[in-house]
């Protein structure tokens, strides 16, 4: 869908390259992150894309279209563009902001409230704040704005330079979460920027790192990156904890449960007992017809003829199949038990995991 | 200057000059708004090139600025043997005296406009013109209004001053009284062009307000350039 072959760029006034021949394939509907620290040219990058920045050498297609071939003004129609200060217009309410596109496009009216409606839906925007001016928005809803209006004529392709860097942690999490879900369903282009390493791993389809001066270091999908780091750099900006990085990105359920201690909650205590010694643990989970209720331990079973006669206790957090491998080992090391539980649709009881199952799954990869 | 003697006003002067009074404030505005007009006429264009082409601001903001450090009473007498005693050696004067602060809040208004917005309207496709037009304007208009609410409360001060040539609107009573001694002239020249003043200002307000109704939830400010209370300007 866009393609850069030898790209450089060199900025009138300075000896070195901004970008140095980089060449990159985006394919349709993928994600790819162009991360690295700051003077990599990423930005530079993805501004050649729409022509903001002329490249020196190369060429850049986009659909299979020469970009320097067309006016820079179709070309920037075409392509949805977010900045990390949004860079709304004061002037134009919300709606008016989302409806720059739709406009200098010259649709009609009734089309363009439609539409503006219908990505403020989307964007879970209040349909109370069309006639809001910028300055009257919280710095969430500006990032949403932002983006709606880069959606407005659903262009194929989307740049966006850092698009939730503006707002606090927890906010960024909750765009991202939200625009990874609406990605999901649109499948844009996307040329994302960002410095943050996270911020990458967890919206790429593919990543690419550049180093000083536009030199591509490595362009893989996150897991690989983290997995089998090209080079010294890489694994430098990549940073620490590459392990737990990794588990974010794999699901419990491209690994597999194990069978754990499970007995039914009308079970008798020596069948519980029994349950545990098989699996060498001095616990059990307990299920209602399949359904998860709880555990119990040994102790817990002294002098009581039955699990009904002992109330179960509650996990204090389980998991479900959707669920990343970070998020087990996060329920591993805060339930009392050393595994996690591994739930499913309607809290079926489908297995547990333990520590070592996860790491011999990193180490064997 | 007032002669002590006279009673301060005499109402029945004033009453009986209904119409005298009426046809010179006629004047005065037509004066001040075809000085404002003709000003924005010439400024605005200048300002628009000024502010795409940086190195043609310093000779331009320098010329007018030129202008405006000279003295009115000045400038009508040189202008007498030209143009004669006439409206066009009065809107000259006044016309000339515009120039800077339109010139100069408009281009303050014009480079206030934030960058990303520009970068932002850019990526999405605005052409130069539309930039120009449907961005930088509309958010340079608060900078601009203020330029002439400056330019529009300093020509109709200025305008009693060309009563020297006589087409001085209601300055023309404050020379007649200052000629004749009549204290009830100086006043109601006076007062009448400080009330057309602060009117004038109040209107442009208010008007401003509706026209940026974004400017008043706190967007992007600019503070005007108001020639007087920059160092270095002697008062035209």
């Amino acid at each position: 869908m866009i393609s850069l072959e030898g790209v450089s760029k060199q900025f009138r006034g300075s000896r070195r390259l901004a970008v140095s021949n980089l060449s990159l394939e985006i394919s349709e509907g993928e994600t790819v992150v162009l991360v690295g620290p700051s003077g990599c040219g990423k930005t530079t990058t993805m501004r050649m894309i729409n022509r903001l920045i002329e490249p020196s050498a190369g060429t850049i297609l986009v659909d299979g279209k020469d970009v320097m071939k067309q006016d820079p003004v179709i070309l920037r129609r075409g392509i949805g563009y977010v900045i990390q200060s949004i860079g709304l217009l004061p002037h134009r309410t919300v709606a008016q902001n989302i409806a720059t596109v739709p406009k200098l496009a010259d649709w009609d009216d009734r089309r363009i409230d439609a539409r503006v409606d219908e990505l403020m839906e989307t964007f879970g925007l209040d349909p109370e704040l069309k006639d809001r001016y910028p300055s009257e928005l919280s710095g969430g809803q500006r990032q949403r704005v932002g983006v709606a209006r880069a959606l407005a004529v659903d262009p194929p392709v989307m740049l966006m330079d850092e698009p939730f860097a503006a707002v606090d942690p927890i906010v960024r999490a909750r765009l991202q979460d939200e625009f990874l879900g609406i990605q999901e369903r649109l499948r844009k282009t996307i040329v994302f920027v960002t410095h943050d390493i996270d911020e990458a791993i967890k919206m790429a389809d593919r990543i690419a790192i550049l180093n000083i001066g536009g030199i591509l270091e490595q362009y893989a999908p996150p897991e690989e990156i983290l997995r089998a780091p090209a080079n010294a750099f890489v694994e430098d900006f990549v940073g620490a904890e590459r392990g737990l990085k990794r588990l974010a990105l794999i699901k419990v359920a491209e690994i597999g449960v194990e069978e754990g201690p499970v007995v039914d909650r009308e079970a008798s205590s020596e069948e519980a007992l029994r349950v545990m010694e098989k699996f060498g643990y001095d616990w059990a989970t307990v299920v209602d017809e399949g359904r998860l209720l709880g555990w119990v331990d040994r102790g817990s079973l002294d002098g009581r003829p039955s699990l009904a006669d002992v109330p179960p206790r509650r996990f204090s957090a389980y998991v479900t199949a959707d669920s990343s491998l970070r998020e087990a080992l996060d329920a591993i090391v805060t339930n009392q038990t050393n595994v996690a539980v591994v739930a499913g649709d309607g809290d079926r009881y489908l297995g547990i995991l333990t520590v070592e199952r996860i790491s011999q799954e990193i180490v064997s990869s | 200057m007032i002669a002590l003697a006279d009673e301060l006003i005499r109402w029945d002067w004033v009453f009986s000059h209904g119409q005298e009074i009426w046809s010179r404030f006629v004047q005065h505005v037509e004066l001040t708004v075809i000085a404002v007009g003709v000003g924005l006429l010439i400024s605005f264009p200048l300002a628009i090139v000024a502010h795409r082409h940086r190195f043609l601001y310093t000779p331009i903001a320098w010329f007018t600025g030129l202008l405006y450090t000279i003295p009115s009473i000045a400038l009508f007498v040189i202008l007498l043997p030209i143009t004669g005693l006439s409206y066009t050696t009065a809107e000259i004067g006044l016309v000339s005296y515009t120039l800077l602060i339109l010139i100069r809040n408009t281009v303050v208004g014009l480079s206030g406009v934030p960058e990303d917005v520009k970068e932002a309207a850019r990526g999405m496709g605005y052409t130069q013109r539309e930039l120009l037009w449907r961005v930088e304007l509309p958010l340079a208009l608060p900078a601009i209004m203020a330029g002439i609410r400056i330019a529009v409360v300093s020509t109709i001060g200025l305008v009693t001053v060309a009563a020297l040539i006589g087409r001085g609107g209601l300055g023309q009573f404050i020379l007649e009284g200052l000629q004749t001694f009549f204290n009830t002239e100086i006043l109601l020249g006076a007062v009448l062009s400080v009330a057309l003043a602060l009117a004038a200002d109040a209107a442009l307000l208010g008007a401003q307000r509706v026209l940026t109704p974004w400017s008043r939830t706190g967007g992007p400010r600019t503070r005007p350039f108001i020639p007087w209370k920059k160092p270095g300007f002697p008062i035209g």
